[in-house]
Protein backbone atom coordinates (compact mmCIF):
# COMPACT_ATOMS: atom_id res chain seq x y z
CA UNK A 1 0.00 0.00 0.00
CA UNK A 2 2.68 2.45 1.10
CA UNK A 3 4.69 1.48 -1.95
CA UNK A 4 1.79 2.31 -4.24
CA UNK A 5 1.10 5.66 -2.58
CA UNK A 6 4.73 6.75 -2.84
CA UNK A 7 4.90 5.60 -6.46
CA UNK A 8 1.95 7.88 -7.06
CA UNK A 9 3.61 10.75 -5.16
CA UNK A 10 6.79 10.43 -7.26
CA UNK A 11 4.80 10.37 -10.49
CA UNK A 12 2.81 13.39 -9.34
CA UNK A 13 6.01 15.30 -8.57
CA UNK A 14 7.28 14.41 -12.02
CA UNK A 15 4.17 16.01 -13.49
CA UNK A 16 5.11 19.41 -11.96
CA UNK A 17 7.51 20.41 -14.69
CA UNK A 18 4.98 19.56 -17.41
CA UNK A 19 2.35 21.48 -15.48
CA UNK A 20 4.72 24.46 -15.08
CA UNK A 21 5.53 24.66 -18.79
CA UNK A 22 1.84 24.47 -19.71
CA UNK A 23 0.96 27.18 -17.17
CA UNK A 24 3.71 29.48 -18.38
CA UNK A 25 2.63 29.08 -22.00
CA UNK A 26 -1.05 29.55 -21.22
CA UNK A 27 -0.62 32.65 -19.08
CA UNK A 28 1.89 34.39 -21.34
CA UNK A 29 0.02 33.67 -24.55
CA UNK A 30 -3.39 34.48 -23.08
CA UNK A 31 -2.20 37.95 -22.09
CA UNK A 32 0.17 38.60 -24.96
CA UNK A 33 -1.59 37.34 -28.06
CA UNK A 34 -4.77 39.47 -27.71
CA UNK A 35 -2.55 42.54 -27.34
CA UNK A 36 -0.72 41.60 -30.54
CA UNK A 37 -4.05 41.24 -32.32
CA UNK A 38 -5.23 44.60 -31.04
CA UNK A 39 -2.08 46.34 -32.29
CA UNK A 40 -1.95 44.18 -35.42
CA UNK A 41 0.69 41.50 -35.87
CA UNK A 42 2.56 43.32 -38.62
CA UNK A 43 2.43 46.68 -36.89
CA UNK A 44 3.61 45.04 -33.68
CA UNK A 45 6.50 43.02 -35.09
CA UNK A 46 7.43 45.31 -38.01
CA UNK A 47 6.60 48.77 -36.70
CA UNK A 48 9.58 50.99 -36.00
CA UNK A 49 7.77 53.48 -33.77
CA UNK A 50 7.57 52.89 -30.02
CA UNK A 51 5.41 55.66 -28.55
CA UNK A 52 3.37 53.86 -25.92
CA UNK A 53 2.17 56.95 -24.08
CA UNK A 54 1.45 59.24 -27.05
CA UNK A 55 -2.15 60.29 -27.66
CA UNK A 56 -1.95 58.23 -30.83
CA UNK A 57 0.19 55.39 -29.44
CA UNK A 58 2.49 53.25 -31.54
CA UNK A 59 3.62 49.82 -30.41
CA UNK A 60 6.26 48.69 -32.89
CA UNK A 61 8.90 46.42 -31.39
CA UNK A 62 10.98 46.06 -34.55
CA UNK A 63 13.81 48.20 -33.07
CA UNK A 64 13.91 45.95 -30.01
CA UNK A 65 14.02 42.76 -32.11
CA UNK A 66 16.89 44.26 -34.08
CA UNK A 67 18.49 45.40 -30.82
CA UNK A 68 18.37 41.91 -29.33
CA UNK A 69 19.81 40.43 -32.53
CA UNK A 70 22.62 43.01 -32.66
CA UNK A 71 23.80 42.60 -29.08
CA UNK A 72 23.52 38.81 -29.31
CA UNK A 73 25.51 38.77 -32.55
CA UNK A 74 28.09 41.04 -30.92
CA UNK A 75 28.31 38.75 -27.90
CA UNK A 76 28.84 35.77 -30.21
CA UNK A 77 31.56 37.55 -32.21
CA UNK A 78 33.40 38.36 -28.99
CA UNK A 79 32.56 35.36 -26.85
CA UNK A 80 32.76 32.41 -29.24
CA UNK A 81 36.38 32.68 -30.43
CA UNK A 82 37.64 33.38 -26.91
CA UNK A 83 35.42 30.70 -25.40
CA UNK A 84 36.24 27.95 -27.90
CA UNK A 85 39.97 28.70 -27.75
CA UNK A 86 39.83 28.68 -23.94
CA UNK A 87 38.07 25.32 -24.12
CA UNK A 88 40.91 24.05 -26.34
CA UNK A 89 43.32 25.36 -23.73
CA UNK A 90 41.48 23.60 -20.92
CA UNK A 91 41.32 20.31 -22.81
CA UNK A 92 44.77 20.16 -24.42
CA UNK A 93 47.17 22.75 -23.02
CA UNK A 94 46.37 23.28 -19.39
CA UNK A 95 49.09 22.05 -16.99
CA UNK A 96 47.62 19.39 -14.69
CA UNK A 97 48.26 21.40 -11.54
CA UNK A 98 46.43 24.43 -12.90
CA UNK A 99 43.42 22.52 -14.16
CA UNK A 100 41.37 22.30 -10.96
CA UNK A 101 41.73 25.99 -10.01
CA UNK A 102 41.03 27.16 -13.57
CA UNK A 103 37.99 24.89 -13.84
CA UNK A 104 36.68 26.39 -10.60
CA UNK A 105 37.37 29.83 -12.05
CA UNK A 106 35.12 29.15 -15.06
CA UNK A 107 32.43 27.91 -12.66
CA UNK A 108 32.84 31.10 -10.67
CA UNK A 109 32.41 33.08 -13.89
CA UNK A 110 29.08 31.29 -14.34
CA UNK A 111 28.04 31.92 -10.75
CA UNK A 112 28.54 35.69 -10.63
CA UNK A 113 25.08 37.34 -10.55
CA UNK A 114 24.06 39.31 -13.61
CA UNK A 115 23.58 42.52 -11.59
CA UNK A 116 27.23 42.33 -10.59
CA UNK A 117 28.19 41.95 -14.25
CA UNK A 118 25.91 44.82 -15.16
CA UNK A 119 27.35 47.03 -12.47
CA UNK A 120 30.89 46.16 -13.59
CA UNK A 121 29.89 47.06 -17.15
CA UNK A 122 28.43 50.33 -15.96
CA UNK A 123 31.46 51.46 -13.95
CA UNK A 124 34.25 50.02 -16.14
CA UNK A 125 33.24 49.22 -19.74
CA UNK A 126 30.89 52.18 -20.31
CA UNK A 127 33.32 54.94 -19.21
CA UNK A 128 36.15 53.23 -21.10
CA UNK A 129 34.20 53.17 -24.38
CA UNK A 130 33.08 56.77 -23.81
CA UNK A 131 36.70 57.88 -23.62
CA UNK A 132 37.98 55.66 -26.45
CA UNK A 133 35.29 56.44 -29.02
CA UNK A 134 34.29 59.97 -28.11
CA UNK A 135 34.85 61.22 -31.67
CA UNK A 136 32.40 58.59 -32.97
CA UNK A 137 29.74 60.11 -30.75
CA UNK A 138 29.84 57.15 -28.38
CA UNK A 139 28.30 57.98 -25.03
CA UNK A 140 29.41 54.72 -23.52
CA UNK A 141 26.10 52.95 -23.18
CA UNK A 142 26.00 51.26 -26.55
CA UNK A 143 25.68 48.07 -28.59
CA UNK A 144 29.43 47.65 -28.20
CA UNK A 145 29.29 47.84 -24.40
CA UNK A 146 26.43 45.33 -24.25
CA UNK A 147 28.23 43.01 -26.68
CA UNK A 148 31.46 43.02 -24.68
CA UNK A 149 29.65 42.40 -21.42
CA UNK A 150 27.44 39.64 -22.85
CA UNK A 151 30.46 38.12 -24.58
CA UNK A 152 32.06 37.83 -21.16
CA UNK A 153 28.89 36.46 -19.58
CA UNK A 154 28.41 33.64 -22.11
CA UNK A 155 32.05 32.49 -21.83
CA UNK A 156 31.44 29.88 -19.10
CA UNK A 157 28.60 28.31 -21.10
CA UNK A 158 30.66 28.08 -24.28
CA UNK A 159 33.80 26.90 -22.47
CA UNK A 160 31.93 24.22 -20.52
CA UNK A 161 30.00 22.72 -23.43
CA UNK A 162 32.88 22.97 -25.91
CA UNK A 163 35.34 21.40 -23.49
CA UNK A 164 33.17 18.36 -22.88
CA UNK A 165 32.59 18.03 -26.64
CA UNK A 166 36.36 18.15 -27.25
CA UNK A 167 37.00 15.58 -24.53
CA UNK A 168 34.40 13.25 -26.01
CA UNK A 169 36.35 12.95 -29.28
CA UNK A 170 38.18 9.57 -29.26
CA UNK A 171 41.87 9.84 -28.43
CA UNK A 172 42.64 7.90 -31.64
CA UNK A 173 41.75 10.95 -33.77
CA UNK A 174 44.51 12.94 -32.16
CA UNK A 175 46.94 10.05 -32.21
CA UNK A 176 46.21 9.27 -35.85
CA UNK A 177 46.86 12.85 -36.86
CA UNK A 178 50.13 13.13 -34.96
CA UNK A 179 51.25 9.76 -36.35
CA UNK A 180 50.80 11.25 -39.82
CA UNK A 181 53.20 14.02 -38.84
CA UNK A 182 50.81 16.71 -37.71
CA UNK A 183 51.91 19.02 -34.93
CA UNK A 184 49.96 19.24 -31.65
CA UNK A 185 48.10 22.29 -32.98
CA UNK A 186 47.34 20.77 -36.37
CA UNK A 187 46.05 17.60 -34.78
CA UNK A 188 43.72 19.63 -32.54
CA UNK A 189 42.48 22.16 -35.06
CA UNK A 190 42.24 19.87 -38.08
CA UNK A 191 40.97 16.63 -36.61
CA UNK A 192 39.72 16.96 -33.01
CA UNK A 193 37.94 20.31 -33.28
CA UNK A 194 36.13 19.41 -36.55
CA UNK A 195 35.02 16.14 -34.94
CA UNK A 196 33.61 18.07 -31.97
CA UNK A 197 31.88 20.55 -34.30
CA UNK A 198 28.28 19.80 -33.42
CA UNK A 199 29.01 19.83 -29.70
CA UNK A 200 30.73 23.19 -29.97
CA UNK A 201 27.83 24.49 -32.02
CA UNK A 202 25.43 23.30 -29.31
CA UNK A 203 27.44 25.37 -26.83
CA UNK A 204 27.22 28.40 -29.08
CA UNK A 205 23.45 28.01 -29.37
CA UNK A 206 23.15 27.73 -25.61
CA UNK A 207 25.22 30.93 -25.41
CA UNK A 208 22.84 32.65 -27.84
CA UNK A 209 19.97 31.69 -25.54
CA UNK A 210 21.75 33.16 -22.53
CA UNK A 211 22.63 36.36 -24.37
CA UNK A 212 19.18 37.00 -25.82
CA UNK A 213 17.48 36.35 -22.49
CA UNK A 214 19.86 38.36 -20.34
CA UNK A 215 18.08 41.30 -18.81
CA UNK A 216 19.56 43.20 -15.90
CA UNK A 217 23.15 43.37 -17.12
CA UNK A 218 22.05 44.52 -20.57
CA UNK A 219 19.75 47.25 -19.28
CA UNK A 220 22.59 48.76 -17.30
CA UNK A 221 24.95 49.14 -20.27
CA UNK A 222 22.86 49.27 -23.47
CA UNK A 223 21.34 52.75 -23.19
CA UNK A 224 17.80 51.48 -23.95
CA UNK A 225 16.82 53.97 -26.69
CA UNK A 226 13.92 52.45 -28.64
CA UNK A 227 15.15 53.12 -32.17
CA UNK A 228 16.91 51.18 -34.88
CA UNK A 229 20.60 51.91 -34.27
CA UNK A 230 22.93 53.02 -37.06
CA UNK A 231 26.27 52.14 -35.52
CA UNK A 232 27.64 49.96 -32.77
CA UNK A 233 28.48 53.10 -30.79
CA UNK A 234 24.81 53.99 -30.40
CA UNK A 235 22.53 52.94 -27.61
CA UNK A 236 20.00 50.21 -28.20
CA UNK A 237 17.01 48.65 -26.48
CA UNK A 238 16.60 44.89 -26.39
CA UNK A 239 13.37 42.89 -26.02
CA UNK A 240 14.24 42.17 -22.40
CA UNK A 241 15.14 45.81 -21.81
CA UNK A 242 11.83 46.94 -23.30
CA UNK A 243 9.91 44.94 -20.70
CA UNK A 244 11.81 46.27 -17.71
CA UNK A 245 12.10 49.90 -18.86
CA UNK A 246 8.35 50.33 -19.31
CA UNK A 247 6.81 47.86 -16.87
CA UNK A 248 7.12 50.21 -13.89
CA UNK A 249 4.56 52.65 -15.27
CA UNK A 250 2.73 50.75 -18.02
CA UNK A 251 -1.04 50.38 -17.89
CA UNK A 252 -3.74 48.80 -20.01
CA UNK A 253 -2.79 47.95 -23.57
CA UNK A 254 0.76 49.21 -23.04
CA UNK A 255 1.25 46.66 -20.28
CA UNK A 256 -0.21 43.84 -22.34
CA UNK A 257 2.07 44.80 -25.21
CA UNK A 258 5.02 44.40 -22.84
CA UNK A 259 3.83 40.89 -22.03
CA UNK A 260 3.50 40.32 -25.78
CA UNK A 261 7.16 41.39 -26.01
CA UNK A 262 7.85 38.63 -23.50
CA UNK A 263 5.95 36.22 -25.74
CA UNK A 264 8.17 37.13 -28.71
CA UNK A 265 11.23 36.55 -26.51
CA UNK A 266 9.77 33.24 -25.33
CA UNK A 267 9.23 32.08 -28.93
CA UNK A 268 12.83 33.04 -29.80
CA UNK A 269 14.03 30.97 -26.84
CA UNK A 270 11.86 27.99 -27.80
CA UNK A 271 13.34 28.00 -31.31
CA UNK A 272 16.84 28.18 -29.82
CA UNK A 273 16.08 25.35 -27.37
CA UNK A 274 14.73 23.12 -30.11
CA UNK A 275 17.81 23.65 -32.28
CA UNK A 276 19.95 22.93 -29.22
CA UNK A 277 18.25 19.62 -28.48
CA UNK A 278 18.45 18.58 -32.14
CA UNK A 279 22.20 19.23 -32.08
CA UNK A 280 22.57 17.51 -28.73
CA UNK A 281 20.88 14.43 -30.07
CA UNK A 282 23.48 14.37 -32.81
CA UNK A 283 26.30 14.65 -30.28
CA UNK A 284 25.06 13.26 -26.96
CA UNK A 285 28.30 14.06 -25.18
CA UNK A 286 27.92 17.80 -25.43
CA UNK A 287 26.31 19.70 -22.59
CA UNK B 1 49.82 11.68 -47.19
CA UNK B 2 48.17 14.96 -47.97
CA UNK B 3 47.98 15.80 -44.30
CA UNK B 4 51.67 15.25 -43.95
CA UNK B 5 52.58 17.58 -46.80
CA UNK B 6 50.25 20.21 -45.46
CA UNK B 7 51.58 19.88 -41.96
CA UNK B 8 55.14 20.45 -43.12
CA UNK B 9 54.19 23.59 -45.00
CA UNK B 10 52.09 25.12 -42.22
CA UNK B 11 54.37 24.88 -39.20
CA UNK B 12 54.31 28.65 -38.53
CA UNK B 13 50.53 28.38 -38.31
CA UNK B 14 50.96 25.99 -35.40
CA UNK B 15 52.88 28.62 -33.48
CA UNK B 16 50.26 31.25 -34.20
CA UNK B 17 47.47 28.90 -33.12
CA UNK B 18 49.26 28.11 -29.89
CA UNK B 19 49.69 31.80 -29.15
CA UNK B 20 45.99 32.37 -29.85
CA UNK B 21 44.94 29.55 -27.55
CA UNK B 22 47.06 30.81 -24.67
CA UNK B 23 45.98 34.40 -25.31
CA UNK B 24 42.29 33.44 -25.20
CA UNK B 25 42.75 31.61 -21.91
CA UNK B 26 44.63 34.60 -20.51
CA UNK B 27 41.83 36.97 -21.57
CA UNK B 28 39.18 34.77 -19.93
CA UNK B 29 40.93 34.43 -16.60
CA UNK B 30 42.30 37.98 -16.55
CA UNK B 31 38.77 39.32 -17.10
CA UNK B 32 37.48 37.28 -14.17
CA UNK B 33 40.29 38.35 -11.86
CA UNK B 34 39.93 41.99 -12.92
CA UNK B 35 36.17 41.97 -12.32
CA UNK B 36 36.51 40.43 -8.88
CA UNK B 37 39.43 42.62 -7.84
CA UNK B 38 37.73 45.78 -9.09
CA UNK B 39 34.55 45.15 -7.12
CA UNK B 40 36.44 44.08 -3.98
CA UNK B 41 38.89 47.01 -4.01
CA UNK B 42 36.17 49.58 -4.57
CA UNK B 43 33.61 47.94 -2.32
CA UNK B 44 35.44 46.89 0.82
CA UNK B 45 36.05 50.49 2.04
CA UNK B 46 32.26 51.01 2.00
CA UNK B 47 31.51 47.90 4.04
CA UNK B 48 30.68 49.82 7.22
CA UNK B 49 28.77 48.48 10.20
CA UNK B 50 25.99 50.98 9.44
CA UNK B 51 25.25 49.06 6.22
CA UNK B 52 24.16 46.20 8.43
CA UNK B 53 21.72 48.25 10.49
CA UNK B 54 18.33 46.72 11.14
CA UNK B 55 16.43 49.49 9.39
CA UNK B 56 16.71 50.70 5.81
CA UNK B 57 16.13 54.38 5.15
CA UNK B 58 17.13 56.87 2.48
CA UNK B 59 20.05 58.19 4.58
CA UNK B 60 21.43 54.79 5.43
CA UNK B 61 20.70 52.32 2.64
CA UNK B 62 21.27 49.33 4.89
CA UNK B 63 21.60 46.03 3.10
CA UNK B 64 20.72 44.02 6.19
CA UNK B 65 16.97 43.68 5.52
CA UNK B 66 17.75 42.56 1.96
CA UNK B 67 20.26 40.06 3.28
CA UNK B 68 17.71 38.49 5.64
CA UNK B 69 15.08 38.49 2.88
CA UNK B 70 17.53 36.75 0.56
CA UNK B 71 17.95 33.98 3.13
CA UNK B 72 14.18 33.71 3.63
CA UNK B 73 13.56 33.65 -0.11
CA UNK B 74 16.23 31.00 -0.67
CA UNK B 75 14.96 28.80 2.15
CA UNK B 76 11.37 29.02 1.01
CA UNK B 77 12.18 28.31 -2.64
CA UNK B 78 14.29 25.30 -1.63
CA UNK B 79 11.53 23.93 0.60
CA UNK B 80 9.24 24.00 -2.45
CA UNK B 81 11.63 22.96 -5.21
CA UNK B 82 13.91 20.38 -3.58
CA UNK B 83 11.27 17.76 -2.68
CA UNK B 84 9.59 18.19 -6.07
CA UNK B 85 12.88 17.98 -7.93
CA UNK B 86 14.25 15.04 -5.96
CA UNK B 87 10.96 13.11 -6.25
CA UNK B 88 10.85 13.78 -9.99
CA UNK B 89 14.39 12.45 -10.34
CA UNK B 90 13.55 9.38 -8.22
CA UNK B 91 10.60 8.73 -10.49
CA UNK B 92 12.68 9.14 -13.64
CA UNK B 93 15.60 6.99 -12.49
CA UNK B 94 14.07 4.37 -10.18
CA UNK B 95 10.46 3.93 -11.25
CA UNK B 96 9.74 4.94 -14.83
CA UNK B 97 10.31 2.57 -17.71
CA UNK B 98 13.36 3.71 -19.63
CA UNK B 99 12.50 5.46 -22.85
CA UNK B 100 8.76 5.72 -22.19
CA UNK B 101 6.87 8.63 -23.75
CA UNK B 102 6.04 10.08 -20.33
CA UNK B 103 9.70 10.20 -19.34
CA UNK B 104 10.60 11.84 -22.61
CA UNK B 105 7.96 14.55 -22.15
CA UNK B 106 9.21 15.25 -18.61
CA UNK B 107 12.79 15.51 -19.83
CA UNK B 108 11.74 17.82 -22.63
CA UNK B 109 9.74 20.13 -20.37
CA UNK B 110 12.52 20.24 -17.78
CA UNK B 111 14.94 21.21 -20.55
CA UNK B 112 12.54 23.89 -21.76
CA UNK B 113 12.24 25.26 -18.23
CA UNK B 114 16.00 25.51 -17.88
CA UNK B 115 16.25 27.61 -21.05
CA UNK B 116 13.56 30.16 -20.20
CA UNK B 117 15.09 33.56 -19.34
CA UNK B 118 14.46 34.90 -15.87
CA UNK B 119 12.52 37.92 -17.14
CA UNK B 120 9.96 35.55 -18.68
CA UNK B 121 9.66 33.80 -15.31
CA UNK B 122 9.15 37.23 -13.80
CA UNK B 123 6.30 38.02 -16.19
CA UNK B 124 4.71 34.63 -15.62
CA UNK B 125 4.99 34.98 -11.83
CA UNK B 126 3.40 38.42 -12.04
CA UNK B 127 0.50 37.16 -14.15
CA UNK B 128 -0.08 33.92 -12.26
CA UNK B 129 0.99 34.16 -8.62
CA UNK B 130 0.71 37.92 -8.08
CA UNK B 131 -2.47 38.59 -10.03
CA UNK B 132 -4.42 35.40 -10.74
CA UNK B 133 -3.79 33.77 -7.35
CA UNK B 134 -3.86 37.23 -5.70
CA UNK B 135 -0.76 36.70 -3.64
CA UNK B 136 0.39 40.22 -4.47
CA UNK B 137 4.01 41.31 -4.61
CA UNK B 138 5.22 39.04 -1.86
CA UNK B 139 7.83 36.69 -0.51
CA UNK B 140 5.69 33.69 -1.43
CA UNK B 141 5.06 34.84 -5.04
CA UNK B 142 8.79 35.34 -5.49
CA UNK B 143 9.70 32.03 -3.87
CA UNK B 144 7.22 30.07 -6.00
CA UNK B 145 8.54 31.74 -9.16
CA UNK B 146 12.20 31.00 -8.44
CA UNK B 147 11.25 27.51 -7.24
CA UNK B 148 10.01 26.71 -10.76
CA UNK B 149 13.16 28.31 -12.13
CA UNK B 150 15.54 26.07 -10.15
CA UNK B 151 13.43 22.92 -10.54
CA UNK B 152 15.19 21.68 -13.71
CA UNK B 153 18.59 22.16 -12.07
CA UNK B 154 17.57 20.11 -9.02
CA UNK B 155 16.03 17.40 -11.24
CA UNK B 156 19.11 17.08 -13.44
CA UNK B 157 21.73 16.98 -10.70
CA UNK B 158 19.67 14.53 -8.61
CA UNK B 159 19.19 12.31 -11.66
CA UNK B 160 22.93 12.25 -12.27
CA UNK B 161 23.60 11.49 -8.61
CA UNK B 162 21.07 8.63 -8.58
CA UNK B 163 22.39 7.14 -11.81
CA UNK B 164 25.93 7.13 -10.41
CA UNK B 165 24.86 4.96 -7.44
CA UNK B 166 26.09 1.43 -8.27
CA UNK B 167 23.36 -1.03 -9.26
CA UNK B 168 24.88 -3.38 -6.67
CA UNK B 169 23.44 -1.29 -3.82
CA UNK B 170 19.91 -1.80 -5.09
CA UNK B 171 20.43 -5.51 -5.69
CA UNK B 172 21.92 -6.01 -2.23
CA UNK B 173 19.00 -4.18 -0.64
CA UNK B 174 16.43 -6.21 -2.60
CA UNK B 175 18.37 -9.34 -1.71
CA UNK B 176 17.98 -8.56 1.99
CA UNK B 177 14.24 -8.44 1.47
CA UNK B 178 13.72 -4.66 1.34
CA UNK B 179 10.91 -3.30 -0.80
CA UNK B 180 11.34 -0.74 -3.58
CA UNK B 181 10.59 2.23 -1.33
CA UNK B 182 12.93 1.15 1.44
CA UNK B 183 15.65 0.50 -1.13
CA UNK B 184 15.28 3.98 -2.57
CA UNK B 185 15.30 5.77 0.77
CA UNK B 186 17.74 3.58 2.71
CA UNK B 187 20.20 2.37 0.08
CA UNK B 188 20.13 4.66 -2.94
CA UNK B 189 19.36 8.15 -1.62
CA UNK B 190 21.97 8.23 1.17
CA UNK B 191 24.81 7.53 -1.23
CA UNK B 192 23.43 10.09 -3.71
CA UNK B 193 23.24 12.86 -1.13
CA UNK B 194 26.54 14.62 -1.92
CA UNK B 195 25.53 14.88 -5.58
CA UNK B 196 22.08 16.16 -4.72
CA UNK B 197 23.64 18.63 -2.31
CA UNK B 198 26.00 19.93 -5.01
CA UNK B 199 22.94 20.62 -7.18
CA UNK B 200 21.04 22.28 -4.35
CA UNK B 201 23.99 24.54 -3.63
CA UNK B 202 24.14 25.57 -7.29
CA UNK B 203 20.42 26.30 -7.07
CA UNK B 204 21.07 28.54 -4.05
CA UNK B 205 23.54 30.43 -6.21
CA UNK B 206 20.89 31.03 -8.86
CA UNK B 207 18.39 32.32 -6.29
CA UNK B 208 20.90 34.61 -4.61
CA UNK B 209 21.87 36.13 -7.96
CA UNK B 210 18.36 36.45 -9.34
CA UNK B 211 16.95 39.87 -10.14
CA UNK B 212 14.60 39.98 -13.12
CA UNK B 213 12.32 37.19 -11.91
CA UNK B 214 11.92 38.78 -8.48
CA UNK B 215 11.27 42.45 -9.19
CA UNK B 216 7.77 41.71 -10.56
CA UNK B 217 6.93 38.96 -8.10
CA UNK B 218 8.47 39.86 -4.74
CA UNK B 219 8.65 43.61 -5.24
CA UNK B 220 11.29 45.93 -3.87
CA UNK B 221 10.36 46.81 -0.28
CA UNK B 222 13.53 46.94 1.81
CA UNK B 223 12.09 45.69 5.07
CA UNK B 224 12.58 42.37 6.78
CA UNK B 225 9.58 40.12 6.25
CA UNK B 226 8.34 39.39 9.79
CA UNK B 227 5.07 38.82 11.60
CA UNK B 228 2.30 36.31 11.18
CA UNK B 229 1.74 37.04 7.50
CA UNK B 230 5.38 37.49 6.52
CA UNK B 231 4.79 35.30 3.48
CA UNK B 232 2.68 38.06 1.98
CA UNK B 233 5.19 40.86 2.66
CA UNK B 234 6.87 42.45 -0.31
CA UNK B 235 10.60 41.86 -0.06
CA UNK B 236 13.79 42.89 -1.77
CA UNK B 237 16.68 40.45 -2.06
CA UNK B 238 20.33 41.48 -2.11
CA UNK B 239 20.68 41.31 -5.90
CA UNK B 240 17.56 43.42 -6.38
CA UNK B 241 18.91 45.84 -3.75
CA UNK B 242 22.12 46.20 -5.73
CA UNK B 243 20.21 46.77 -8.98
CA UNK B 244 18.09 49.49 -7.40
CA UNK B 245 21.05 51.23 -5.77
CA UNK B 246 23.02 51.29 -9.00
CA UNK B 247 20.10 52.39 -11.17
CA UNK B 248 19.24 55.23 -8.78
CA UNK B 249 22.87 56.31 -8.98
CA UNK B 250 23.03 58.09 -5.58
CA UNK B 251 24.69 55.29 -3.67
CA UNK B 252 27.41 53.89 -5.91
CA UNK B 253 29.70 53.10 -2.97
CA UNK B 254 26.96 51.14 -1.25
CA UNK B 255 26.25 49.33 -4.52
CA UNK B 256 29.91 48.29 -4.64
CA UNK B 257 29.67 47.08 -1.05
CA UNK B 258 26.56 45.04 -1.88
CA UNK B 259 28.50 43.60 -4.82
CA UNK B 260 31.25 42.53 -2.42
CA UNK B 261 28.75 40.71 -0.21
CA UNK B 262 27.17 39.02 -3.25
CA UNK B 263 30.58 37.94 -4.55
CA UNK B 264 31.55 36.53 -1.15
CA UNK B 265 28.30 34.55 -1.11
CA UNK B 266 29.04 33.24 -4.62
CA UNK B 267 32.58 32.23 -3.57
CA UNK B 268 31.23 30.35 -0.58
CA UNK B 269 28.50 28.68 -2.62
CA UNK B 270 30.97 27.52 -5.28
CA UNK B 271 33.43 26.24 -2.71
CA UNK B 272 30.69 24.30 -0.90
CA UNK B 273 29.42 22.83 -4.15
CA UNK B 274 32.95 21.71 -5.05
CA UNK B 275 33.38 20.04 -1.66
CA UNK B 276 30.07 18.23 -2.06
CA UNK B 277 30.99 17.16 -5.59
CA UNK B 278 34.33 15.82 -4.37
CA UNK B 279 32.50 13.65 -1.85
CA UNK B 280 30.83 11.76 -4.70
CA UNK B 281 34.26 11.01 -6.12
CA UNK B 282 35.25 9.45 -2.79
CA UNK B 283 32.10 7.34 -2.68
CA UNK B 284 32.66 5.80 -6.10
Amino acid sequence: MKEKIMHGVFALAALTSIFAVVLICVFLFASGVPAMQEVGFLKFLGGTGWKPTASNPEFGIFPMIIGSIYVTAGAIIIGVPIGVLTAVFMAFYCPKKLYRPLKSATELLAGIPSVVYGFFGLVVIVPLLRDLFREHGCRGQSILAASILLGLMILPTIIGVSESALRAVPQSYYEGATALGATHEEAIFRTVLPAAKSGVLAGVILGVGRAIGETMAVIMVAGNQPRVPESIFQGVRTLTGNIVMDMAYAEGLHREVLIATGVVLFVFILIINISFSILKRRDPNAG
Amino acid sequence: MQAEIKSKRKRPLSIILKILVVAAALITFAALIFLIAYILINGIPYLKPSLFALEYNSDNVSMFPSLINTLLMTLLALVIAVPLGVFTAIYLVEYAKKGSKFVEVIRMTAETLSGIPSIVYGLFGMLFFVQRLQMGLSLISGALTVAIMILPLVIRTTEEALISVPQMYREASFGLGAGKLRTVFRAVLPSAIPGILAGVILAIGRIVGETAALIYTAGTVAEIAVGSDFLLDSTRTLAVHMYILSSEGFHTGEAYATGVVLLIMVFAINALSNIAAKKIGVNK
